[in-house]
């Protein structure tokens, strides 16, 4: 009994870095993409959620056990193991794909707003700087608890998806059921779906939160089941995103919609609280991903490029990272207020940017992983080598097809 | 402008090897230093060719320059692992060292060499390992521009170097650390604060080597500034009669809140291997609530009959050298261990040496009962503007002393 309990107390104090990646991982992009697939196909994809989630654990739990061993983020252990160059290439390539996010929720802030009549004007640089003297002028603990407030408040999909009454007899047959068509844009749907659950950024932001929260080796147990429950959470609340467009909107006529926020109001007609609690859910989690996003980049750049970083230092001891974390929200903050700025097709060449790294991401990692040197008696089975090549190489797989119908999407545009 | 004599390893990598008449047999690969011999002279350098490295020693080269090396004697060995080495591409390079002299751990991206001319011969040794930008875009258009037009481009670019003395390497493998000649004896000078913030940004391996390996009373200062959680996770990673001897070092209302963040089995083992005196000591430290008076108090000060006089004090003062830093009082007690006055330290110097200590005392000393909660504590120090406050039990007997920097911590943890 007496060890149950600290086992208890050990799995609070590890709560935090599993938890908030996983569920960040449903930001305004995220959300459009689950909205979209219910609008459209109704309780048809929910059975994609179980192999996604199962990908997701096998890819965040390694990144949290090299934190949790090794103590040093996954920037760092790249730079040691395999030089300068490629670090470099891969923070270049990660700045600009996470500016890119960073202006894709920054947007979804603006249009869930719009829905409430104010303007992007007055909503966007407010949250900017919000966002930038919540990160800056608060403390690790202070801001994650902030963060794991905002975990809650996903609990407005899961009640809003309740409220839309949709048919749960489908939605329990089609979780379970895999459903293959070869209409492409079913297709499509898959691949957005698993392309946008795992992102690069991701795995540098766990590691650094575990590190950072200083799980070491020996809580590394309890820090694992924070990770899978964090991954099981992210994708229970994908579930009721779904079932709820499926429910308000595939069910009275499948369509595409244009953005999240249509998604809102489609739910309007299953009442007010349906459509405002959606609407809130979007703000949270697009609020939540600009927190995170200029944050996270801005650490693991300059920790793989050897600058000082973090905001425990002063602006003179780290002018670089609170440059270029000053640098990402106003640029990404910025050009939502360019009137006429190619949104859309800015989302989709992140979508391409962050497709083209994550395969050098996860391999490199699963490399790392595997060096008996970094993690000691703590490297991959071959079993779970097994699962994880099988997981890296279906995720590239499916990113890449997804990197191939965005620069698709981008030409078309043109 | 870089001048003649200077070279870089970014620059030594890659180099051609001329052979007596003047043939290339290959290029440089990594060049080693051998501690034990010279601190700074590279001693041995890698060639590579094939599939196998060859290697040549300082005294077989005849000039080194940007255009290659010129050997005196072209009779290379085969290169096998010798742990004496400090091989720089593989051990320093895009490490993290510690600059002893910034007092900052930073990570190498290059190391600059100087070469001196002995009996007819060019030598190499170490001056500087370099990190910042200048150093960065050096490496990054290595091999890609021409090495004469970097140094060139470079120019503009400040520089942000480490002079070689002022280096601590990092090595977690004791064995190594002793053939390496690796003695963190720099890490001495460094201020204990300071050193603490070095060590928390460390990984657990290195800090738990630098923990080993210098002096107890070095390590238990640093110790004393380090967060809680990181000072736990070092005690449990050190073995308990090195970690005892560290905290015996320690005031013991510190070593007490340290072993108290440490769960019992390993508190257990730890005062175990204490010495008889600071054991008891931090026993009777331990019985009490953290959040209490009896939690923050120390046992480490002076006490005096009220009757004794100020020769007395000032003799007693002598006899316990190890105390002066930070002590401001002395208190009185009587015949049962009843507190009965506090003198301060300053009073001593003003009266003549045969002046009882009672009256030097003011009519009524300010104290805590030692249940009395933190927040109490606090309060009566802001209050009545205390340096220290005498701790007494229900019968009103002296059982401790709680200091400003106590508070200060306690205040600084809310």
């Amino acid at each position: 009994m007496k060890r149950l309990r600290y086992h208890i107390a050990v799995f609070f104090s590890v709560i935090g870095p599993g938890f908030i990646t996983a569920v960040v991982d449903n930001d305004a992009g995220g959300i459009f993409t689950y909205s979209q697939a219910g609008a459209r196909f109704g309780y048809l994809p929910l059975w994609t959620l179980v192999p996604i989630t199962l990908l997701l654990i096998v890819t965040q739990e390694m990144c949290s056990r090299m934190g949790a061993v090794t103590g040093k983020g996954l920037s760092d252990l790249i730079r040691e193991e395999f030089g300068l160059r490629p670090t470099f290439l891969m923070m270049a390539a990660l700045v600009a794909a996470n500016l890119t996010n960073v202006a894709a929720n920054f947007a979804g802030l603006a249009s869930s707003l719009e829905l409430f009549h104010v303007s992007r004007y007055i909503t966007v640089p407010l949250a900017a700087l919000a966002v930038w003297f919540l990160v800056v002028k608060g403390t690790y603990r202070g801001v994650e608890k902030v963060f794991l407030f905002a975990c809650s408040l996903y609990v407005c999909y899961i009640i809003s998806g309740i409220l839309v009454k949709p048919d749960w007899k489908e939605a329990a047959i089609y979780s379970v059921r895999p459903v293959l068509m070869l209409d492409p844009a079913y297709i499509t749907m898959i691949i957005g779906m698993v392309g946008t659950s795992v992102a690069p950024w991701m795995q540098f932001y766990l590691q650094a939160a575990v590190v950072e929260k200083g799980v070491t080796a020996k809580e590394y147990a309890e820090s694992r089941i924070e990770v899978i429950v964090g991954c099981i959470v992210m994708s229970v609340i994908a579930f009721f995103i779904i079932v709820a467009c499926a429910g308000a909107i595939w069910s009275a006529g499948p369509r595409d919609i244009r953005g999240a926020t249509d998604a809102a109001l489609g739910l309007k007609p299953f009442g007010e609280y349906a459509y405002l609690l959606f609407c809130a859910g979007l703000l949270n989690a697009s609020f939540f991903a600009a927190c995170i996003l200029p944050l996270s980049t801005s650490y693991t750049v300059c920790e793989g490029l050897g600058f000082e970083s973090g905001v425990n230092r002063s602006f003179r001891e780290a002018p670089i990272f609170y440059w270029l974390f000053t640098l990402l929200i106003v640029v990404g903050a910025g050009v939502i207020l360019i009137p006429g700025f190619p949104l859309v097709g800015m989302i989709l060449l992140s979508q391409v940017i962050n497709g083209v790294l994550l395969p050098f991401v996860l391999i490199l990692m699963i490399l790392i992983v595997n060096k008996p040197r970094v993690m000691k008696e703590w490297t991959n089975s071959w079993i779970y080598n097994l699962a994880g090549w099988t997981a890296v190489v279906v995720m590239i797989g499916l990113t890449l097809s997804l990197v191939s119908i965005s620069i698709r999407d981008l030409v078309e545009r043109r | 402008m870089t001048p003649d004599t200077t070279l870089y390893l970014t620059e030594l990598i890659g180099l051609k090897v001329f052979d007596l008449k003047r043939r290339v047999i290959g290029r440089i690969k990594d060049a080693a230093l051998v501690p034990v011999v010279h601190p700074a002279r590279v001693d041995r350098f890698l060639v590579g060719g094939g599939w196998s490295w060859l290697t040549f020693r300082y005294d077989q080269v005849d000039s080194i320059g940007l255009d290659g090396i010129q050997l005196r004697d072209e009779q290379l060995t085969p290169y096998h692992a010798d742990e004496y080495m400090l091989r720089l591409v593989r051990d320093l390079l895009d490490q993290q060292i510690i600059d002893a002299h910034g007092r900052k751990v930073v990570r190498v991206t290059d190391v600059t060499f100087e070469i001196q001319p002995r009996d007819g011969r060019g030598e190499l040794y170490v001056v500087e390992v370099d990190v910042g930008l200048r150093s960065m875009f050096r490496r990054l258009f290595q091999g890609a521009l021409p090495r004469r037009l970097i140094r060139r481009l470079q120019r503009p670019i400040p520089v942000n170097s480490i002079r070689w003395e002022f280096v601590d390497i990092l090595e977690a493998d004791p064995q190594r650390r002793l053939r390496l000649n690796i003695t963190h004896k720099l890490l001495q000078d460094i201020h204990p604060a300071d050193l603490a913030d070095i060590v928390e940004e460390l990984s657990p391996d290195d800090r738990e080597a630098i923990f080993e390996s210098i002096p107890s009373e070095v390590a238990a200062d640093a110790l004393s500034e380090v967060e809680p959680e990181i000072q736990a996770s070092i005690l449990e990673s050190l073995e308990a009669d090195k970690a005892a001897d560290i905290l015996e070092e320690m005031a013991p209302d510190e070593a007490a809140d340290a072993l108290a963040e440490l769960p019992d089995e390993t508190s257990a083992g730890i005062l175990h291997e204490m010495e008889q005196e600071p054991q008891t000591e931090v026993t009777e430290l331990l019985e009490f609530r953290e959040d209490t008076a009896g939690g923050m108090m120390n046992t480490e000060y002076l006490v005096l009959s009220p009757s004794s006089s100020v020769a007395d004090a000032i003799e007693t003062l002598r006899s316990n050298e190890e105390l002066l830093e930070g002590l401001n009082t002395i208190y009185l007690v009587g015949p049962e261990g009843k507190l009965e006055g506090a003198v301060p330290l300053a009073r001593l110097f003003v009266v003549p040496h045969s002046t009882p200590l009672r009256e030097l005392s003011p009519p009524h000393v300010i104290s805590v009962e030692i249940s009395q909660k933190d927040d109490k504590v606090t309060e009566l120090f802001d209050k009545y503007n205390l340096l220290s406050l005498p701790v007494v039990d229900d019968h009103g007997r002296l059982e401790g002393v709680i200091t400003a920097d106590d508070v200060i911590s306690v205040l600084r943890q809310d």
